[in-house]
């Protein structure tokens, strides 16, 4: 997209209803008759039962129905969430039920489903509902879950191992022999939740005279909630239709199908009534999925100049108490690890345990801000023991420009060649030092030590994969009206999709992007699609849209050229007509050609033309694309009360062609938002027995207004190569380098005291024990 | 635990007389009973402010307070802030030019919120808005657009205020 007809910064045309109240979230749907849920959650982390007792809820006015194992066997083809993807190599246990027939293994893991007049009745109820628990040990870390003579997960299990594999590469062996330095550690990431502002919600409306079922519901991935009313109701994809309205957020929090979607669906089904659930906090906080639960063991051999030789390890991986996603998190946290960094040697074991928690999946980073956590620290390691400056240390160890393309000796979780095949790491680095004023920071913090200030800066360098296939639809289509209607699988949940599309779209016929409609997924307009995670809208939905609104345009330009006898390049498009270049007056409207190819009779059009003045592009990435940026923060910490203060935040960041650079720098600031809360806040506590002991927004501290800086960016555009619009993702890029960036400046602030940080989040009171330790130590 | 009374409030200028359960919240009543789902619920624990409206001038969190406490009380919704002829006000008018939503699903509260103190502090320092803001949580933006649409929107509300300028506000599509 060169030459571009439309200001590139194009406003959002989501803004207006969403600035007016007139959005329309799940939550807004009111279909006449509807009823709510609630859910009976396990209190225990671990327990069976024998027996649910409904009667007393049952008896409660208002209550229309409470569903429990029994009825989900008797309604449903499975018992069991259809998953991703099978493995058999996996416990049989691991894979989720919709509801448990006599064991529950985390807190918060539903056993029944209330349906009643309102969600208050609804609750009333839940709370009448007794199940009679047996509690059992609960198993609460990952580590520990993966020691013979653990307590186990699922009681049936011979384990709590799901799996264990090893990424490779290289001679590590060789690498430790020779080297000249070995520095070893652990690592602690916690894990937090995705915490979009709506929670996850289904309205769900079982039509008995059509045989229709229809699905509101806030979700990533409207296909997968699609097919499984397929398959679990056994009904065809005719009868089946999946509708996302307007959806608060998701950040892979609502990346899966959950047992409160089948349940609401169920009920739906069976009363013959639209139903509607609506997760609250609570249920945000016990119920969906969270991430970066690892613990890692690491080495690293390097050589005298601080340049990596090797790098070795375990990384004991918590995928709760189900296998959710496959293993997505796990397997890029090992793959991430070198990143834009030359790492010749390479070996990590990666044991994936489950645990009495709930599920993990990707929350946005997938894995990625774990392997990149972990490669940061190493570099760091590395300087502090060898006496270099840790940017230095990177700089000597970053992929150069000059070796772009560069083919990592890894594959790819598809096993294709892993190819970074566009970027330039060292020169988004050395950008970003100078940005940031790194050359002068010894000195301003020398200046700030001597007023009893601690300040400290930090770097990272990040690299993640993009764009992953294979494929979204946009069916691009003028009806009579005239009006351009954008179709899409893509789907919206904040990022501005629907103004991105538009835009792209709006190139290539020639129109302004506001004329445009785009109507984001609805199975019944866009059938066949994938989802939102992963950075992947843009590359896959975007390219889609390009090709089809090129394609529509090609119509355009041969029917005119038929119609007025000329050839086709002859013929100009814009303004929503087509005419000659010479003559502007000899033109046709997208609604005349709209007209003709619609059939109507007496409108010629050429004979080998495919009827209808639209066209339906599925992009098929040939591999993966990569975003890189490199990261600088400055921090001041109070050594007395461990508060840290983010003075200043740098990103340099190339996710190739910007379609629209304003959204671009929304997804980059709420992504280093969401990774300054996986650095200093967001910790989700569970104690001894696998008990949250948080759940509420007063405990688990999302950054605010107050904790987060303005985000100074400078874009890099490296093309990709790999899609005719040259774009990357964005999605993702800005939470990745977070942690790793933000401790390592924390770490030098303190560095009088001698403090190491080997965990994220790193809490004030924490950072405090840190000093008070390190001074023991000393 | 139907206990019911009959309450009548006034929202965006318009009077409604409610039967309504003295358990219900308020955020609950504008949403299912009165119909403005502008209001959202985020949190139904007075943090995240999502449910921020104003209820007699003043920012409250409407999943903290029951319907009946509102009996007799000015209430404004995200509804009830453009004009009648559907021109923006200028905090919605700031938030589309800077950026400021991305979800849209915590904007309301945060303009609700941005109503209220911009009365009190029309000419607020950035660090200023950030304090003011700190009880509105938001996913999706890191904040820097919500910031940035303030301190533009106060700036435009200052120039409005003065008396030699007509009032007027543009919508626009790009």
């Amino acid at each position: 997209m060169t030459a571009r007809l439309f200001e590139p910064r194009y406003g959002r045309l989501e803004d207006l209803a969403l600035l007016t109240g007139k959005g329309r979230y799940v939550d807004d749907i009111h279909l006449p008759g509807m009823l709510e849920v609630a859910f009976v959650r396990s209190p225990h982390g671990h327990a069976t039962f024998s027996s649910i007792d409904t009667s007393a809820a049952l008896a409660l006015p208002g209550v229309h129905a409470v569903y429990t194992y029994a009825d989900v066997v008797r309604t449903l083809t499975s018992d069991h969430i259809p998953p991703d993807q099978v493995v058999d190599s996996f416990p049989a246990t691991t894979w989720p039920y919709i509801l448990p027939a006599d064991e529950v293994c985390f807190v918060g893991e539903a056993v029944a489903a209330v349906v009643a007049e309102s969600r208050y009745i609804a609750e009333d109820a839940a709370a009448l509902v007794v199940v009679d628990y047996e509690p059992l040990p609960a198993v609460p870390n990952c580590r520990a879950a993966a020691e013979a003579g653990s307590p186990t997960v699922h009681r049936h299990a011979v384990d709590n191992i799901v799996t264990r594999f090893t990424v490779d590469y290289g001679d590590v062996e060789m690498a430790f022999a020779d080297a000249q330095h070995v520095f070893g550690f652990s690592l602690k990431q916690h894990r937090g939740g995705a915490h979009s502002i709506e929670g996850r919600g289904v309205v769900a409306n079982y039509d008995p005279h059509a045989h229709q079922l229809t699905i509101w519901t806030s979700t990533q991935t409207a296909h997968k909630s699609r097919d499984a009313a397929v398959e679990l109701f056994d009904m065809d994809e005719s009868r089946v239709r999946v509708i996302v309205p307007d959806v608060g957020g998701g950040f892979g929090g609502k990346n899966t199908v959950y047992p409160e979607e089948v349940m609401t669906n169920m009920a739906s089904r069976l009363l013959g009534r639209p139903v509607k659930w609506i997760e609250d906090r609570r249920e945000h906080f016990l119920a969906a999925v969270q991430e970066r639960d690892q613990e890692w063991d690491v080495e690293v051999a390097a050589d005298g100049d601080g340049r990596i030789q090797g790098v070795r390890g375990t990384i004991y991986h918590d995928q709760g108490a189900y296998t959710l996603l496959g293993l997505h998190v796990p397997h890029n946290a090992a793959i991430a690890v070198p990143g834009p960094y030359h790492v010749p040697n390479y070996c990590v074991d990666v044991v994936v345990t489950e645990t009495n928690k709930v599920g993990t999946i990707p929350v946005r980073g997938a894995g990625y801000p774990e392997g990149n956590f972990t490669i940061e620290r190493i570099l760091d390691r590395i300087a502090r023991e060898l006496g270099l400056d840790r940017a230095e240390v990177r700089r000597r160890n970053l992929i150069p420009g000059s070796a772009i393309p560069y083919e990592m000796p890894m594959k790819t979780r598809e096993g294709t060649p892993m190819i970074y095949e566009s970027g330039d790491f060292t020169h988004c680095f050395e950008t970003a030092l100078e940005a940031s004023g790194h050359a002068g920071f010894a000195e301003r913090q020398a200046a700030a030590r001597a007023e009893g200030r601690f300040i400290g800066i930090g770097v990272a360098n990040m690299v993640k994969v993009t764009g992953r296939g294979p494929f979204e639809t946009a069916t691009v289509r003028v009806g009579r009206s005239g009006k351009v209607v954008v179709y899409t699988s893509a789907m919206a949940m904040g990022q501005g999709t629907k103004t991105g599309l538009a835009q792209i779209c709006a190139e290539q016929l020639g129109i302004e992007p506001n004329l445009i409609t785009v109507v984001t997924v609805d199975t019944a307009s866009s059938p066949i699609g994938i989802g939102a995670y992963g950075s992947r809208n843009t590359v896959n939905a975007g390219n889609s849209v390009h090709l089809a609104a090129g394609q529509v345009r090609d119509k355009a330009i041969r029917v005119a050229a038929h119609t007025f006898g000329v050839d086709a390049d002859a013929i100009e498009i814009g303004g929503g007509e087509a005419r000659l270049k010479d003559d502007p007056s000899k033109s046709l409207s997208f609604k005349d050609i709209a007209k003709a190819l619609g059939a109507a009779k007496g409108l010629p059009i050429p004979k080998d033309m495919d009827i209808g003045f639209e066209a339906t592009a599925r992009f098929r990435p040939p591999d993966v694309t990569y975003s890189n940026a490199t990261h600088v923060v400055e921090v001041e910490v109070d050594p007395e009360i461990g508060a840290v203060t983010l003075l200043r935040y740098v990103v340099v960041n190339d996710s190739g062609v910007l379609i629209n650079p304003t959204l671009v720098e929304g997804q980059l600031q709420g992504g280093v938002a969401h990774g300054i809360g996986n650095a200093l806040y967001e910790w989700m506590g569970y104690d001894e027995n696998a008990q949250p002991v948080i759940t509420n927004f007063a405990e688990y501290l999302l950054p605010s207004s107050t904790a987060v800086p303005n985000i100074e960016i400078t874009h890099v555009e490296t093309p990709s190569t790999l899609n005719p619009l040259g774009v990357k993702g964005a999605g993702e890029s800005g939470v990745i380098a977070v942690a790793g960036a933000v401790v390592s400046a924390v770490e030098n602030a303190l560095e009088p005291f001698g403090v190491w940080i080997s965990e994220a989040p790193i809490a004030p009171a924490r950072i405090v024990e840190l000093i008070e330790e390190a001074k023991t130590d000393g | 635990m139907t206990d019911q009374r009959t309450i009548a409030v006034t929202v965006n200028g318009v009077r409604h007389d409610l039967e309504v359960e003295t358990r219900l919240t308020l955020a609950d009543c504008l949403r299912h009973q009165i119909g403005l789902t502008g209001t959202h619920v985020g949190c139904e624990h007075g943090v995240c402010g999502a449910c921020t409206v104003l209820v007699d001038g003043q920012a409250v969190r409407s999943c903290l307070m029951l319907a009946v406490q509102s009996d007799g009380a000015m209430i404004t919704t995200v509804e009830g802030m453009a004009g009648e002829d559907g021109s923006l006000h200028p905090l919605q008018q700031a938030f589309h030019e800077n950026h400021g939503l991305q979800c849209g699903f915590c904007t309301p509260g945060v303009l609700m919120t941005l109503m209220e103190y911009l009365q009190h502090n029309p000419a607020p320092t950035e660090a200023e808005v950030r304090e003011a803001l700190s009880g509105n949580l938001c996913r999706c933006t890191g904040y820097q657009g919500i910031v940035a649409a303030a301190l533009d929107a106060a700036g435009h509300m200052r120039q409005d205020r003065s008396p030699d300028r007509v009032q007027g506000n543009k919508v626009s599509g790009s």
